[in-house]
């Protein structure tokens, strides 16, 4: 605020002009919108308040120089109009008797002058006000406009951003009324259907294709419409103007009115044919063979578990039907052909199964190596499982072509048909297989049917395999003996441990049985362990009987699959030290075929063995690639001839080249230090034939089966007799 | 449609009346249309003293900001500051501090786009345009975060903003999230309408039609409902009064309109 700069000869002048000024703003200060105190108004005034006291008393006197006054109060807001007659009563009624009159001024002048200086007061009051109010007037005008240019400017860009949005957008945009009349349509959408004027030239609600369901949004896109639902989302199939499909994503969304009243609808889609094509490709890969192209284990599986389930729904009197197909002698062309070959065999056989196939509900699926299966989902009889099966050994019954040569193929089939209540996928499998290798028992090339006595019977791989492990817990195995015949003397020098398994349905088993199932699963190293423990302590049992002469022999087989065994050698020291038997009193045999084309490192736990004082004995000699030139280097000390050598020694008189096979066998034997044992000796004939050739040792049903440990003692005693 | 996105510029409509701009009728201005003139005549014909209201309010917004720039404090913050007319919040500022820093903050385009034109040029005052509704527009506001340096103590004006607020806005959370965004030493200043004793009287319900009229009606709040606005604050004294009774100049006086109670202000301080 301007200071009041007052010289001191003037305080009189100045005391009385702040009374007006402060009569003045008291007046006027209730009318004003000013958010001045009361203090700062009247100090405001006061400039004011002098410009009317110096124009009053001017020396020459002009009213204009009062208009300022008016104008300054405009300036202070005194803008209301009521303010007016306080500004100029107060004039009136005190300017002359605070600052008047003048130096020799007569009254009635002073009281003129007066009135001319209101005048010029509202003059500039007015001329302030409605100057103010027009730049006011203008300012928010054009405050209004530029607001309005600022919305309208960011709405175009907004519009353009959008507008971008849906041009350059990689999903289909389309926009249509409610009826489906097409409005817009985006660059994106334009592509993946072909072409605009194809998509524009039917509703939205026209796009129909095959592989949609029926009516698969129909009464989505109603409800959209009529506004009960803003938006619904489904995968549907289109056609292309180009014929082709394309899959999509779509969300379709409800565009309303400012009102809310349904107006467009919205549709977003997203291509998705690429990704259906590799999911089905990945389906296709996954549930087929990828030799013969044929359905594999797990779609078969898979449709077989659905056919199942169908069957087993309440009141639903459906059956099943199931070929299990096992290609005859199919081991022997890969064994003697080649993979290449048999796999060409097992592409032609899969084209020839197709062709077998009569109805949708039938299905061939290429399960194991040479193995396949039929799946008849829903067969009226089980004539008809049975005709199928015929279709298949017919279809199998002229040799396949291959690089013009004819090879013959003959399969067995195990059927499995009838109502399935309850009966799991596994377990129907289970059945046609054992069903099966009932047809292959009877020759092969034909089918059988299954039947649930048979079945409990039959001994198959899967279940021996799966007991195997809880047999040898539940000690269910034994040890039988054979005994070892000196041929020089007829004494028993020993025996040969044989493991059976006491089964609890199937009766007691052979090795043959159950050892190629112990080997392929491992079980074979747990098993032979227990054996070599039981033989070992036995032979220490008859050792300890003192009988005379040597202590018999005990010999334990050893499969392939220990030999790799790393615990092997510790094993069987720890046997020899837990029974104290004489290492030189136990013989392990190990077949030919598992020493062939075995390396240094391989034969170093026989080795090994060997040091420790055991007999290594080569079993089954004569049955494989009889290497002889690897007897000098194997660390075997003992010979097994196979029994094939002696067959025809069975009779009198002797097949004369089997004579001359054996009788070099065992020259060569005994220049290399090895003993010579016969197996399968049966007749007395044998024997004599056998003992003239030289052999040393002879087992067979002409000395004795194998039998329990106490037969052997029985031998021994009237040998020792 | 209803929800319409929050990039997208709001619409300028000037046949509905603007608060900002009745308000600036009421204090004898002429930045405003027929439109808002009639609104205004209405609730003057209601409560002729109006006007005094809201000279009493911008008086007290003054005392106000004194009290803050004598306490230190240089920058503001004057959310809902309409169209600027006189007294404003900088010229007050800048008389007692010239190189205090000031940002206006105001949803209304129009009055926004007067506020630039008023403020061009203007290096230590600006305007940012926002809505309290959402604290974190005007925290987050370009203007806001090159003039305000929220570390350091702000007086945070809400002068008769409120009261177009709803419960339903959030109202007690919007002004949380202010608090906690202001630095310690920071002060909050309220001014707020509120209902005349006993039940809201004829008059001002007829005040209220006019704001329903506009895009924001008033809503009144009792006394501990606008102490509520200071929870985290020290609230100074004499507390939540009406407008002429917070540090007046003068004493106030029995002649005053008693319309002059409707209107309560109150300053509170961050601890």
């Amino acid at each position: 605020m301007a200071a009041d700069r007052l010289t001191s000869g003037q305080e009189a002048g100045a005391d009385s002009l702040a009374r007006f000024a402060a009569i003045w703003g008291r007046a006027i200060y209730p009318v004003t919108a000013t958010s001045m105190t009361r203090a700062e108004f009247e100090q405001h005034l006061l400039p004011l308040a002098r410009t009317l006291r110096d124009t009053l008393h001017a020396e020459r006197f002009d009213p204009r120089d009062a208009v300022p006054v008016g104008e300054g109060l405009v300036a202070a807001h005194c803008t209301d109009p009521e303010a007016l007659p306080s500004i100029l009563g107060i004039i009136d009624a005190y300017l002359v008797l605070y600052c008047g009159p003048g130096l020799g001024l007569p009254a009635e002048e002073c009281r003129v002058r007066c009135s001319r200086l209101q005048h010029a007061v509202a003059v500039g009051f007015s001329h302030a006000l409605r100057e103010r109010t027009l730049h006011e007037q203008e300012s928010i005008s054009r405050a209004a406009l530029n607001a309005k240019t600022e919305a309208e400017s960011a709405l175009a860009a907004s519009e353009a951003r959008f507008r971008a949005v849906f041009e350059t957008a990689a999903v289909g945009i389309g926009i249509a009324d409610l009826e489906g009349n097409v409005l817009e349509v985006n660059e994106a959408l334009t592509r993946m259907l072909g072409s605009e004027a194809y998509i524009r030239h039917r509703k939205a609600g026209d796009w129909t294709h095959p592989d949609n369901g029926p009516g698969t949004d129909d009464t989505l896109n109603r409800e959209l419409a009529r506004g009960e639902r803003d938006h619904y989302h489904i995968e549907k199939a289109y056609p292309r103007s180009d014929g082709s499909v394309l899959w999509a994503n779509v969300q379709v969304s409800l565009l309303r009115d400012a009102a809310g009243r349904p107006k467009y609808q919205l549709a977003l889609l997203e291509d998705i044919t690429e990704r259906r094509r590799l999911v089905e490709r990945l389906r296709h890969q996954a549930t087929h063979d990828a030799l013969t192209g044929l359905p594999n284990r797990a779609l078969f599986f898979e449709r077989l578990d659905r056919a199942l389930s169908t069957a087993e729904e309440p009141g639903a009197d459906r059956r099943i039907g199931v070929c299990y197909l096992d290609l005859d002698g199919f081991k022997a062309v890969n064994d003697s052909l080649g993979h290449a070959v048999g796999d060409r065999l097992l592409v032609a056989v899969a084209d020839r199964l197709r062709d077998c196939v009569t109805s949708p509900d039938q299905l061939v699926a290429r399960i194991g190596g040479d193995e396949f299966v039929a799946l008849y989902a829903d067969p009226p009889d089980l004539a008809a499982v049975t005709d199928l099966a015929g279709r298949i050994l017919e279809a199998l019954s002229t040799p396949v072509l291959l690089d013009d040569r004819p090879l013959p193929v003959h399969g067995s089939i195990g059927i499995v048909h009838g109502q399935v209540g309850g009966r799991g996928a596994a377990d129907v499998l289970r059945s046609a297989d054992i069903t099966m290798y009932r047809a292959k028992e009877r020759g092969g090339n034909r089918y059988e049917v299954a039947d649930p006595d048979a079945d409990a019977r039959a001994i198959t791989r899967h279940g021996l395999t799966n007991q195997l492990p809880s047999a040898l817990r539940h000690g269910e195995f034994f040890v039988e003996y054979q005994p070892l015949i000196g041929l020089e003397d007829g004494a028993v020098l020993g025996a040969e441990a044989l493991v059976r398994w006491s089964h609890p349905v199937h009766g007691v088993l052979g090795p043959d049985q159950f050892i190629p199932l112990a080997e392929s699963t491992g079980q074979i190293v747990p098993l032979g362990r227990w054996v070599l423990e039981q033989a070992a302590q036995q032979a220490r049992d008859w050792h300890d009987r003192k009988f005379t002469g040597p202590a018999p022999r005990i010999n334990v087989n050893l499969s392939p699959v220990q030999l790799t065994h790393p615990d092997l050698v510790a094993e069987v020291a720890a046997v020899l030290d837990e029974t104290g038997l004489q290492p030189s009193a136990l013989c392990l045999e190990v077949t030919e075929s598992a020493l062939i084309g075995a390396d240094e490192d391989a034969l170093k736990p026989l080795r090994r063995i060997a040091d420790l004082g055991v007999a290594i004995a080569l079993d089954d000699f004569g049955t494989g690639y009889s290497n002889l030139s690897s007897l000098r280097w194997l660390p075997v000390s003992v010979l097994k001839l196979d029994r094939s050598f002696t067959r025809g020694m069975r009779q009198h008189p002797a097949d004369p080249v089997e004579m001359k096979i054996v009788e070099g066998i065992v020259s060569l034997a005994h220049t290399l230090n090895l003993t010579v044992t016969v197996e399968g000796v049966e007749t007395r004939t044998q024997a004599e034939h056998l003992r003239a050739l030289g052999c040393d040792t002879a087992q067979g049903w002409y000395y004795g089966k194998a039998g329990p440990a106490e037969q052997l003692h029985r031998l021994t005693l009237a040998d020792a007799g | 449609m209803t929800d319409r996105p929050s990039w997208a510029p709001p619409g300028i409509d000037i046949t509905v009346p603007s608060v900002s701009r009745v308000y600036d009728y009421f204090l004898g201005g002429s930045h405003n249309f027929e439109v808002d003139r009639e609104a205004a005549r209405v609730a003057l014909k209601a409560i002729p003293a109006i006007p005094k209201v809201g000279q009493a309010n911008r008086a007290v917004m003054r005392r106000a900001v004194r009290h803050a720039v004598g306490r230190g404090i240089d920058q503001f913050l004057d959310i809902g500051s309409g169209i600027p007319t006189f007294g404003n919040v900088h010229e007050v500022v800048h008389t007692l501090n010239p190189a205090a820093n000031v940002v206006y903050v105001d949803n209304d385009p129009v009055a926004v786009a007067h506020s630039k034109a008023v403020l061009e040029g203007n290096e230590h005052a600006t305007i940012a345009a926002a809505d309290l509704r959402d604290p974190r527009s005007v925290l987050d506001h370009p203007e806001t975060r090159r003039m305000l340096d929220l570390d350091r103590p702000v007086a945070l004006l809400l002068v008769a903003v409120l009261h177009f607020l709803r419960d339903s806005d959030n109202v007690y959370g919007v002004v949380g999230e202010l608090r906690d965004a202001l630095a310690p030493g920071s002060v909050l200043v309220i001014t707020h309408a509120t209902p005349q004793a006993g039940p809201i009287s004829e008059d001002q319900r007829r005040v209220q039609e006019v704001y329903r009229r506009t895009s924001t009606p008033l809503l009144m709040r009792t006394v501990p409902e606008v102490e509520r606005f200071f929870t985290g604050f020290e609230l100074l004294d004499p507390g939540v009064v009406p407008l002429t009774h917070w540090r007046p100049d003068t004493p106030p006086s029995d002649e005053d309109d008693p319309v002059l109670l409707t209107g309560l202000a109150g300053v509170g301080l961050k601890a």
